[in-house]
């Protein structure tokens, strides 16, 4: 198994052009703008991105996609072990279905599907006697997002759950393991590296998402991606380009810091897999 | 269609990218427009360059294509006008990226430099009209009407003019609003809790921006001062009246946004294609805050088709022209003039929502300070 030869990376090297190409270049444009200011070298536009309103956005962006990421990962698993354990294969499979096309139901289609269902004049909104303004909010905003969220939770969640054997169960129980014993010590090391892969997976889409709070929220619910286009395009801003680019290079620290994070966990729990 | 005039980044990115791989190919038609024994179409700055208006239809003819960007056809009657245009002079019009902001087809001007998908014309936010001209984007041309034109209302060797524009303006479906409101004090009242909206962020929208402008002009503010507009927003919202979602005809059809602060004619405008609807879509500039901005025309210094550019100048300005932005209700630069002549059709101005008085207008300088003043203060305001 060991490939460590001298020549095994030349495979890759069409792979690796293609990055270097796609997303090294893009970086380095990005880079280069983020500190230029007035045809210069600055930092202004980093100390500005970091400043004020666009810090109010940056917060605004992790805490939301913090929130989204954990209350996804929770749910999505319940639903997934669920669905799983279920003998009802017809379930499982229209379950496993739905989270795939659900999963990728976001942008002003699912703005407006939110909007039509519990907005102001929504159909349901009115029936349960939700007060106005109620789903423009912060919370209104998780509870969209949850939506695309939950399901893409599932998709992660099924086959690991899948793995789990239920020889581990008996031979647990054999041994007089309490199902918290079981939980506590088989399952959920087992499952641990899927639950952070789902958790980062989750942060990252609510992170970067955009075109449903543009439609849902405006700017009642500062993020990140809305200061970023409200710099780059439209109408009325000139100028602030370079500043876009900051805070796109701010996110990038953001994910990089999310990733930190979830590699050495990741790391320490896979070793119960081998 | 969702965001009219302010789409998302990602989309005028993409396109850059694809067409800047497509429009590899080297402009063809500029070269030869150039190298043509007539006058040099690129260079030209009034009609008479190419010895009269016949001989431009005839070089823009000859280049057979016109190449647009972010002309909506729903906005200001621009669907119509590409029509009448190509069946006029049998001009193919490429329409590309109709949605598209300003920043957009700056840097469409920019990124396209030399290639034959180039934007040739731009309407263009006035700020970014002026910007664009000081960073040489442009070519100057005159039309023939330009002498009409007032004062303030254009560069003085024709780099950007100013074509057509509104009032601010409050739209209400009268079917659900019992009284609608007449101006910014009334958006304030019990009456109208989670049901004032804007066309977009005024961050990023041109019309929203202008929103906040007159809302400050009817709160003690004033063109150097447009904080008492961002207040004005953040009592609105303290108040529960402010609705955050962008307006749309889909939102406006929902009931989603019943009052709606967008320019005039895209109100206007509205009214007829919801009465096929249902809906009673009253139009009503604010008695407390007027506030009237224009669109501006440019033409691309490196256009790839340069006579073609300068007749859809021309048309633009022509009474014809004008008189189909009337029927999109907006208000053209030549109306004062053509109004004096007979020129103007009148049935369509009198169609247009009423103003008193005359509009002023802020200078370039005053607008750039409120939009730095509003880009750091809106989301404090309005937020959380």
């Amino acid at each position: 198994m060991n490939r460590s030869g001298s020549k095994g990376w030349l495979g890759a090297l069409p792979l690796l052009a293609f990055f270097a190409l796609v997303f090294g270049v893009p970086a380095i444009a990005l880079v280069a703008g983020a500190f230029t200011a007035d045809g210069r070298p600055s930092l202004a536009n980093l100390s500005q991105s970091l400043q004020g309103g666009y810090l109010v956005a940056m917060l605004g962006s992790v805490k939301l996609s913090a929130v989204v990421a954990l209350l996804g990962a929770v749910l999505g698993t319940f639903l997934a072990y669920a669905v799983v354990t279920s003998r009802l294969t017809f379930l499982r499979e229209a379950v496993l279905t739905a989270s795939g096309v659900l999963a990728n139901f976001g942008g002003v289609p699912l703005a407006f599907f939110w909007i039509a269902t519990l907005g102001n004049s929504g159909v349901v909104s009115g029936l349960v006697g939700l007060p106005s303004g109620s789903l423009y909010t912060f919370w209104g905003l998780v509870v969209t997002y949850l939506y695309f969220s939950i399901p893409l939770m599932v998709l992660v969640m099924a086959p690991a759950l899948d793995g789990l054997r239920p020889q581990w169960r008996e031979a647990a129980a054999n041994n007089g393991a309490t199902a918290w014993h079981y939980w506590r010590f088989v399952a959920l090391p087992v499952l641990t590296p899927s639950m952070l892969g789902g958790v980062v997976l989750l942060f990252g889409s609510a992170f970067s998402a955009y075109a449903t709070a543009n439609a849902m929220v405006g700017t009642v619910v500062p993020l990140v991606t809305l200061k970023i286009a409200s710099a780059l395009t439209g109408d009325v801003l000139i100028g602030y380009e370079n500043i876009a680019l900051a805070l796109s290079l701010d996110m990038v620290v953001v994910a990089g810091l999310v990733m930190a994070i979830y590699l050495p966990l990741q790391k320490r729990s896979s070793r119960w897999l081998h | 269609m969702f965001t009219p005039r302010a789409r998302a980044a990602g989309v005028a990115a993409a396109l850059t990218v694809v067409t800047a791989a497509c429009g590899a190919a080297p402009g063809t038609q500029q070269s030869t427009a150039s190298s043509s024994s007539g006058p040099n179409a690129a260079t030209a700055t009034s009609a008479a360059d190419f010895g009269g208006l016949d001989k431009l239809v005839e070089a823009a003819k000859k280049e057979g294509n016109l190449h647009v960007i972010a002309l909506p056809p729903d906005w200001a009657n621009y669907g119509e006008i590409i029509e009448k245009f190509q069946a006029k002079y049998g001009i193919k019009i490429e329409s590309e990226t109709p949605d598209a902001a300003s920043a957009d087809e700056i840097n469409a001007v920019k990124t396209r430099k030399g290639q034959d998908r180039a934007p040739d014309v731009l309407d263009l936010g006035q700020s970014f009209a002026i910007s664009g001209a000081g960073e040489g984007l442009f070519a100057p041309y005159k039309v023939q009407s330009f002498e009409k034109i007032p004062e303030g209302q254009k560069e003085s060797t024709g780099l950007w003019v100013n074509d057509y524009g509104g009032y601010v303006s409050i739209g209400c479906d009268a079917k659900k609003i019992a009284t609608c409101p007449t101006s910014f004090a009334d958006l304030l009242k019990p009456e109208y809790k989670g049901k004032v909206a804007m066309n977009g962020n005024p961050t990023k929208a041109g019309s929203a921006f202008a929103g906040v402008y007159a809302a400050a002009l009817a709160n003690g503010g004033s063109f150097d001062d447009i904080q008492p507009g961002i207040d004005f927003f953040k009592k609105l919202k303290d108040a529960g009246n402010y609705n955050p979602v962008e307006t749309t005809p889909a939102t406006i059809e929902k009931g989603e946004t019943q009052i709606s602060i967008d320019w005039d004619y895209n109100n206007a405008a509205y009214a007829p294609q919801m009465a096929a609807k249902g809906l009673d879509w009253k139009v009503n500039i604010p008695s407390d805050g007027k506030y009237f901005q224009m669109y501006a025309q440019a033409i691309n210094k490196d256009a790839p088709h340069p006579a073609a550019a300068r007749l859809w100048q021309e048309y633009l300005y022509s009474a014809e022209g004008q008189n189909l932005f009337l029927k999109g209700f907006a208000r053209p630069v030549l109306l004062p003039s053509m109004t004096s002549d007979g020129t103007v059709d009148k049935a369509l101005a009198e169609k247009l929502p009423s103003v008193e008085g005359t509009p002023t207008f802020p200078t370039s300088q005053q607008v750039d300070a409120a939009k730095a003043k509003l880009a750091g203060g809106w989301d404090a305001a309005i937020s959380g």
